[in-house]
């Protein structure tokens, strides 16, 4: 299984040629073998093969299951039905949902089987994977590195081919960067595609779901099962979504769009040489590279922490003690109740985000944070449409370097937060956006790159990443994993 | 000179909207019935949970917002106010900052047979939240969610109203209107509707206002009234003292019949409003709009002068029947079925109201009652009813049985009739005989009645009605005991 895809795994579960069943305890015996890398937070082994059992019955009532038979793993911010969801927080340890989200809903619908929920950085706050109560997550490609976050757990377990997808969220780059950190396809499609309904949100007019994949045509797949308006998400658009065959056969792009502001002083040589290699490969599939400008880009960061802090503080101050999931017992009136239970139950860097949240939203604070750094989102939106009338899609690096070591950012949240300099634009201005694997550093770490397209230009962006693909070569399995294939 | 002083009244009227699910999601509102018993994932804030705004609510308010001639905003905007407290679910309330959905209307009432004229400031909506019930010797509290979530306007008028008398004018006339409207119930008492009053005084000519206090949870005409003119006079006798008035919020006691300070305001509090990033802007269409406008049922004072322009009604009745919950769509109910406007207000302001008093019957909204058993008093029950009088099938006494019959059966007006045998006995025969047996039996009393002791007709038709049990056409028994007695025949 572990070097199929999952089109492959289900148009033979779809054929008969193996049963959804014997995909997942390969599956589940893969994510056992794999188990130090540390993917996976909360499993049902028994579960698991009820439902593959259960895909197998539809299967042989004659239903044509997208995704017959394909396992997959969830971030754990993702709410399933029966599975605990915890956000890999203190906060909401040993909480199950009551309802499933809209995107894992529509997966299992489409024949996939959920095996387990998947690492991240505390509620998604996070580009390391460090930041998780459950302890870090290991990049298979070298575990004493971290494998990018905050989707963590999920990128590994693609990485380790565990599973051939899984599902991440994004925010401000938490599925993109560790997509390139770990070697795999991750894939971010605009704001409103996908619904949020059932994802924990940490900042709600940035987040959004997307796939890990082993390759651009898995992506395709999961997105057109996943991607369509639904009525639990007012945020969803009720643009028409791509077919997945208009999305594998899409054309290579004719203009390429570089922003010149990326290429400045400071880029990791190692990365600027896959960019080279990815360029080339564009111009190779005919396409003129173009240059473009994103003047204020400087500013993205400054930007996106204001704004998603500030959504933070709000969507997270649900978590009182008083409903559901962690509650300090030994406070002695409300406000300690309260105090106690946020302190001990968020980490330090979920804390930091919430301070900084609410102090920018407060009084005489508010128009020179959060409204100036809504007017600057706005500049944003509004670059990225002229610079998408000189170019179909862009390139850029994914991340400015390759997976660094753990504890390298470990007493600077600042130098942390630079990880995602490049990933953060696409939030703010709701883009679809997809890390593509360009090959290996010389030290054998794998490098992304980032393909952007204007908003729902998802075709576009297909039609882009699958030429790079073509030209670049599908990533192969990390050392570790290929050596433990049987 | 003593300097004389002029108070400062704003209000501000939480409404519950009468939808019948929550204003995001599709939890139905409820009342009375089990704690929690009606709370979905968004209403108690579940992660993940997402507000779906129910376009039910937005019809609602708009049409408070035509009522009360608001500009409507075509795009506004839901804002986030954020404040921890338990019966607050998400830590933060969905309400409307700064785009409302309406603004600038106004609200036209009278006092003392004037009318008077206050501004609306701004119509928002907003979600409700749940209750909090403190047990005195507990060391916990007990939340209720059933009302998390139920949709919810707040109007919030000008300070331009200037004693007790006007305010609670207005907040009646603003009741009458909700409920004309078809917004809310109108009942003050259990919470659907609620009422905060912001008070302060200043020596009359005086432009800037008063330091003001904020008076809430006026949950009655009696205690808005009472307490805001307590208030008035708590005020100028302390400035007269020369104390200080602070910004504080007040609530009222109205077993003292004062108000006390519940807390004391530093500053405003800080509720970190911003843009709801969940729901995207609230855009109303000229069309969604023109349907509201054409749908609206009258309002209150339109209503007045008609019943008296067109139905010769007095201005009192008038006010009375558009005041009564139910009482104009019933009076336009029966009326139209050709049933005189006169004899609709008897029935109303009798034997109905009198229903409604003994909570023999109530009103639950659309035209008619609901009687304690679960039966319909409907306009065509009364306008039968009536016309059983009027074309003399039974006396207007025993209209009345029937009508009490009425509210323990689904049997129609003329079936009770004819099963309670209540038919007036209308036979010329038949009562000449009744008449004769009478006479016969009391030859004294109609000796005196011809010797010139006059008061005796009425004690000898009372005799002939007891002897027809009730039944006897009292017009008929009157005339043949008259030709008999006088006519010597």
């Amino acid at each position: 299984m572990a070097d199929q895809t999952c089109l492959e795994i289900a148009a033979s579960v779809r054929s008969g040629q193996q049963t959804a069943e014997s995909v997942v305890s390969a599956a589940l015996a893969r994510m056992e073998a794999t188990a130090s890398l540390g993917a996976f937070v909360h499993v049902d082994r028994d579960r698991a093969l009820a439902d593959a059992r259960a895909v197998d019955a539809r299967v042989a009532a004659g239903e044509l299951l997208p995704l017959a038979g394909v396992p997959v793993a969830v971030k754990d911010n993702l709410c399933t039905e029966g599975l605990e969801t915890s956000c890999a927080s203190k906060m909401l340890g040993g909480f199950v949902a009551t309802y499933e989200a809209t995107a894992v809903s529509r997966l299992r619908a489409a024949g996939a089987v959920v095996i387990g929920k998947t690492n991240m950085d505390e509620f998604a706050m996070g580009s390391s994977g460090e930041t998780s109560v459950f302890g870090r997550a290991l990049n298979p490609w070298d575990t004493e590195r971290v494998p990018g976050g905050s989707s963590s757990g999920s990128a590994v377990a693609v990485s380790s081919r565990a599973v051939l997808a899984s599902l991440g969220s994004d925010t401000g780059g938490s599925i993109r960067q560790p997509a390139s950190f770990c070697g795999v396809v991750g894939f971010k499609p605009t704001y409103g595609r996908i619904s949020r309904r059932g994802l924990v949100a940490f900042a709600s007019s940035l987040d959004q779901i997307g796939p890990f994949t082993t390759d651009v045509a898995d992506a395709a797949l999961l997105f057109s099962v996943m991607a369509g308006q639904d009525g639990g998400d007012m945020t969803t658009s009720d643009a028409p979504v791509p077919a997945l065959d208009e999305l594998l056969h899409a054309p290579a792009p004719l203009r390429v769009g570089v922003p010149k502001e990326y290429l400045a002083e400071g880029l990791n040589p190692e990365v600027r040489a896959r960019l080279d290699a990815a360029l080339d490969a564009l111009k190779a599939e005919g396409a003129e590279i173009v240059e473009v400008s994103l003047p204020h880009s400087k500013y993205a960061v400054a930007t996106y922490y204001i704004l998603a802090s500030a959504e933070a503080s709000s969507n997270l101050a649900r978590f009182d003690g008083v409903r559901y999931g962690h509650r300090d017992t030994t406070a002695t009136s409300l406000i300690d109740t309260y105090r106690r239970t946020r302190t001990f139950g968020f980490g330090a860097e979920v804390r930091r985000r919430i301070m900084l949240g609410t102090f920018v939203l407060s009084a005489g604070y508010y128009d020179a944070y959060y409204q100036r750094a809504q007017k600057v989102r706005s500049v944003f939106v509004r670059e990225f449409e002229a610079a998408f009338r000189q170019c179909d899609v862009m390139l850029t690096p994914t991340a400015p370097t390759a997976a660094f070591k753990f504890g390298e950012h470990g007493d600077d949240p600042l130098t942390m937060y630079l990880a995602d300099i490049y990933t953060i634009p696409a939030n703010l201005a709701g883009l679809p956006a997809m890390s593509v694997p360009a090959g290996l550093t010389s030290d054998g770490l794998p490098v992304g790159v980032q393909l952007l397209a204007a908003p729902f230009a998802e075709k576009s962006l297909f039609g882009a990443a699958l030429a790079l693909e073509r030209r670049l070569g599908k990533m192969e399995a990390p050392p570790a994993a290929s050596g433990e294939k049987s | 000179m003593k300097t004389q002083y002029e108070a400062v009244i704003g209000l501000e009227v939480h409404a519950q909207l009468g939808t019948n699910t929550k204003i995001f999601s599709r939890s139905a509102v409820t009342f009375g019935e089990p704690a929690n018993s009606f709370v979905n994932e968004v209403c108690a804030g579940y992660p993940g949970s997402l507000p779906v705004l129910q376009r039910e609510a937005v019809t609602l308010a708009l049409r408070a917002g035509v009522a009360f001639g608001c500009n409507i905003r075509r795009k506004s905007q839901f804002a986030r106010k954020n404040y921890f407290y338990p019966d607050l679910p998400k830590g933060y309330q969905i309400s409307q900052f700064d785009a409302p959905l309406c603004e600038g209307g106004e609200l036209i009432f009278e006092v003392a047979g004037e009318s008077k004229r206050c501004g609306i400031t701004r119509i928002h909506m907003e979600e409700d939240t749940g209750q909090s019930s403190h047990a005195s010797d507990a060391p916990y509290s007990l939340i209720d969610l059933n009302r998390a979530g139920t949709g919810l306007i707040e109007i919030v008028s000008e300070p331009e109203l200037r004693t007790a008398e006007e305010a609670s004018a207005y907040f009646k006339e603003l009741r009458a209107i909700l409920v004309a409207i078809g917004i809310n119930d109108g009942v003050l008492a259990n919470g659907s509707m609620r009422c905060d009053a912001n008070v302060s005084v200043r020596p009359v000519g005086r432009e800037a206002f008063g330091t003001k206090v904020e008076v809430k949870n006026l949950n009655s005409f009696k205690f808005l009234r009472e307490a805001i003119g307590f208030e008035i006079e708590r005020q100028i006798a302390e400035i007269e003292a020369g104390g200080t008035i602070y910004q504080e919020t007040r609530l009222w006691d109205d077993a003292k019949k004062q108000t006390f300070m519940m807390r004391r305001k530093e500053g405003s509090a800080d509720y970190r409003y911003f843009p709801e990033p969940d729901l995207p802007p609230l855009l109303i269409s000229e069309a969604w709009l023109a349907e509201v406008a054409a749908t609206l049922p009258e309002l209150p004072a339109p209503t007045r002068a008609r019943l008296q322009e067109q139905c010769g009604l007095s201005a009192y009745d008038a006010g009375v029947l558009v005041a009564t919950d139910g009482f104009a769509p019933f009076f336009d109910g029966v009326a139209a079925l050709g049933t005189a406007p006169k004899a609709v207000t008897n029935w109303l302001s009798g034997s109905i109201l009198a229903g409604i008093n003994a909570r023999a019957l109530s009103f639950a909204g659309g035209v008619g009652f609901v009687t304690a058993a679960g039966h319909r008093i409907l306009p065509a029950g009364i306008a039968e009813l009536q016309k059983l009088v009027e074309d003399n099938t039974i006396s207007s006494t025993a209209s009345r049985t029937v009508f009490e019959k009425m509210l323990t059966t689904d049997a129609s007006p003329s079936a009770i009739v004819e099963r309670e045998g209540l038919r007036q006995v209308s036979d010329t025969g038949a009562i000449d005989a009744i008449i004769d047996e009478v006479l016969a039996a009391n030859p004294s009393e109609v000796e005196r009645y011809r010797a010139g002791q006059l008061p005796l007709f009425g004690f000898l038709v009372g005799l002939a009605m007891k002897a027809s049990k009730g039944k006897g056409d009292p017009k008929l028994v009157n005339a043949r005991l008259r030709a008999k007695l006088d006519g010597g025949a």
